[in-house]
């Protein structure tokens, strides 16, 4: 309680500041830019994952306690299990081919099936 | 007269003379243990002692002898496909009993036996090695048993009610959907499985919590003994991994049961998905499965070696890219799906890579043999009889790693030898190391060395003669899952079950070797029985239930080493305090009980009977949340007379 008081909340500050220009930055990227969607919607994903880390870093204090390290270890691994069998799934389950190699199998059609 | 019909022809498993005998011998074996719990009078103790415990040392023991029921029936099952293997044209078993024998003896292996077996180890010694007085929630730790306990139940009544899942234990889409596999039989796996899941995972969180939050004062991370570090990467991995398993066996679930289309093949289903999620479970549950394994030879080598641990760090951060790496591997159980080069190439690489941590491992246990003065023990035996035969297995694994030559070898009975090579060689020798080094902790006197000798040389000689040519017959072509076998196949075949019976006589003489040494073992008067290193050889035998009675300052690794170099104890009658130790509880117990009643309901899809068993298990979950029961205190001079009675046979 006594930090509070003392000290000017940088991190606060940084945060909020920081929350602010990114979603600024989103909502252009989305309305006022002439990029390709795929452009768009991978500057937005990175814009949130970046927004995210902020969160957790300065408002939620996740490596100010002592088991900080832990924390920020065990979100690490947790971010990267997720992204392994997402994105892993997707990959494996498109037999790794991004276009149709005019292959037959049901896997294959189904990936075509959704881009559509 | 439906319900006669409905009896005879579905419900119980009809027309096979083994399974009658089995259904005979079932029945006889339940009456006899209700008449010797009743003429004994023991009901009231059975409740009391052990089925309504949090205590995490009886909870471990009840781990380990079911672990050991189900090693028993698993080799069983083992035994029966090797007979019918021996001889060409064998007529023991047809392909139907066939089956669904190697799918439970699977099955039952992995998640009924090797996993139990070591959560039992680490539910018992973890705690005693950080210097904690219990789990961090001995309520849940009660829970997990009894969640695995009845998914174990469950999934071993298949095979006399409704008939066992014949589909392998890798259970894969479409040969398991409801189209090819209809009836009961495949949703005892998926419930068998999905009941006990619930407990592993509550395992994993209850031992992470616990090793991060009740270690002594001054057991920092770094200080910790190696099979702690391995159960705490081993709750990591669990947690992650898990889940994965419970969405996969959901999903089929409801294919199954409400006709949904996740891993059908008509209705835009994937079944290959099944495959892809099953393994990215699976590969890190081999890790579940190894890693315990690998702390437990650690701890032993150590310790018979008369050595520090050698390259203790390297052990944690091999352990530590284990972790990460066992999630990235998956696809190399299934590279013959024809998966373009990026993604097989990828995933061969990955699985090459994972032999490296390992292989620091290896090393570091040669390292911390040399210019030992090591004692040949039966623990040391099964640690040293290890190495080897692991490494041969973790060698044609990475033969098996190279996707090209994978076409060859894939579901030949190659792989069927460098599985059992790696799970037999590492799980089980680890688990009979394990039991066998910390048996006088948990019983008060040491396995018979003579006969444990004995049985350990049958084991591993018998170990090697059945599995070391399945490398051969698999390489002249023999798949895996035939129940029949070419005439050419016959001499490596007949020598394989030969290896298998000299097995089963390690595993009876095993066992006899418990009811030898409970007869006539010498019984332990410390608690130091071989010269440990590690805390948990700190405490007294019996370990009185509250563990410690004061806390030692933890100062370094190898933290009873260090006490007993200063002469200190975990007994310092000016350090006493009154002790909080948590409650005993029905409520576990009752509520998989009901589990175990929905489960059943849907195995058969009684939805009603399932609705309201489901009802049920909320009722408990309910009475639990309005438990305001906080523990209780065993007093100082409780604390005394126990300790005072513990250490009588040391002055």
């Amino acid at each position: 309680m006594s930090e509070l008081t003392k000290r000017v909340p940088k991190q606060h500050i940084v945060g909020f500041i920081g929350s602010i220009v990114l979603t600024v930055l989103a909502a252009w990227t989305a309305v006022g830019s002439n990029l390709p969607v795929p452009w768009i919607i991978t500057a937005i994903m990175v814009l949130a994952v970046i927004q995210a880390f902020i969160q957790l870093f300065m408002f939620m204090h996740m490596t100010e306690t002592d088991s900080g390290k832990i924390q920020a270890g065990n979100m690490l691994y947790g971010f990267f299990i997720a992204v392994v069998i997402v994105a892993g799934s997707i990959w494996t389950m498109s037999f790794g081919y991004t276009h149709d190699h005019g292959g037959n199998s049901d896997t294959e059609q189904h990936e075509e099936h959704m881009d559509h | 007269m439906d319900l006669l019909n409905f009896l005879l022809e579905d419900f119980f498993v009809t027309g096979q003379p083994l399974i009658y005998g089995a259904m005979v011998s079932i029945v006889l074996v339940s009456f006899a243990i209700v008449f010797v719990l009743t003429y004994f009078k023991k009901w009231g103790w059975l409740w009391r002692e052990w089925l309504t415990t949090v205590d995490h040392k009886k909870i471990g023991i009840m781990y380990i002898i079911a672990a050991l029921a189900m090693l028993f029936r698993g080799g069983v099952d083992a035994l029966m496909m090797r007979v019918q293997l021996t001889l060409p044209g064998m007529e023991f078993l047809d392909s139907q009993h066939y089956n669904e024998i190697f799918t439970t003896h699977g099955t039952i292996m992995i998640i009924f036996m090797a996993m139990p077996f070591l959560i039992g180890l680490m539910n018992y010694i973890v705690p005693l090695q950080i210097g904690a007085r219990d789990v961090a929630f001995p309520f849940l730790n009660a829970l997990s048993f009894w969640s695995f306990a009845f998914g174990a139940l469950l999934f071993n009544i298949s095979f006399v009610i409704g008939g066992s899942p014949d589909a392998g234990w890798t259970s894969y889409t479409p040969m398991a959907g409801a189209n090819l596999n209809p009836g009961p039989a495949q949703n005892y796996y998926l419930m068998g499985l999905q009941v006990s899941g619930i407990g592993t995972l509550a395992t994993g969180i209850n031992f992470i919590v616990t090793i991060l939050k009740m270690r002594a004062p001054g057991m920092h991370m770094m200080r910790m003994p190696i099979f702690t570090w391995s159960t705490l990467i081993t709750s990591i991995i669990i947690v992650f991994a898990f889940p994965i398993l419970t969405v996969a066996l959901a999903l089929m679930t409801i294919d199954r049961i409400f006709g949904s289309h996740f891993f059908t093949l008509t209705g835009e289903g994937m079944p290959m998905m099944w495959a892809n999620l099953f393994w990215l479970w699976g590969h890190p549950e081999v890790y579940i499965v190894i890693l315990p394994a690998f702390g437990i030879f650690s701890e032993i080598i150590s310790t018979f070696a008369r050595k520090q641990l050698f390259g203790y760090k390297a052990m944690v951060y091999s352990m530590v890219v284990i972790a990460a790496l066992s999630f990235v591997v998956w696809v190399h159980h299934f590279f013959t799906m024809g998966a373009g080069g990026a993604v097989n190439s990828f995933f061969s690489i990955t699985t090459m890579l994972i032999a490296v941590p390992t292989g620091v491992k290896i090393f570091n246990w040669l390292g911390t043999m040399y210019k030992g003065r090591i004692r040949f023990d039966t623990p040391m035996l099964w640690s040293l009889a290890f190495i080897p035969c692991f490494v041969i297995g973790g060698v044609t694994g990475v033969m098996l790693a190279m996707a090209a030559a994978d076409y060859q070898y894939h579901n030949t009975y190659f792989l069927v030898a460098h599985f059992h090579y790696v799970l037999i060689a590492g799980t089980v020798f680890g688990c009979f190391a394990g039991l066998t080094y910390w048996y006088p902790k948990m019983f008060g006197h040491k396995l018979n060395e003579k006969i444990g000798k004995i049985s350990f040389w049958f084991f591993v000689i018998g170990f090697n003669i059945c599995f070391f040519p399945m490398y051969f017959l698999g390489l002249a072509g023999m798949p895996r899952r035939t129940y029949t076998i070419e005439p050419e196949w016959m001499p490596l075949n007949v020598t394989a079950s030969i290896g298998a019976v000299l097995m089963a006589i390690g595993f009876v003489i095993f066992v006899y070797n418990i009811y030898y040494s409970f007869r006539y073992s010498k019984r332990e008067t410390t608690g130091d029985a071989w010269d440990g290193r590690a805390l948990e050889w700190a405490t007294t035998t019996p370990v009185p239930f509250y563990n410690f009675a004061t806390l030692p300052h933890i100062d370094g690794s190898e933290a009873f080493w260090r006490l007993k170099e200063r002469g200190g104890s975990t007994y310092e009658t000016d350090k006493l305090k009154p002790i909080h130790m948590p409650s005993d509880s029905g409520v576990p117990f009752i509520m998989m009980a009901l589990m175990f009643v929905a489960s059943f309901a849907l195995v058969w899809e009684w939805i009603t009977l399932a609705i309201v068993g489901l009802i049920g298990v909320i009722v408990c979950m309910v009475i639990r949340s309005f438990d305001y029961d906080d523990g209780f205190y065993v007093s100082v001079d409780e604390i005394k007379r126990t300790e005072e009675k513990a250490r009588e046979g040391e002055q």
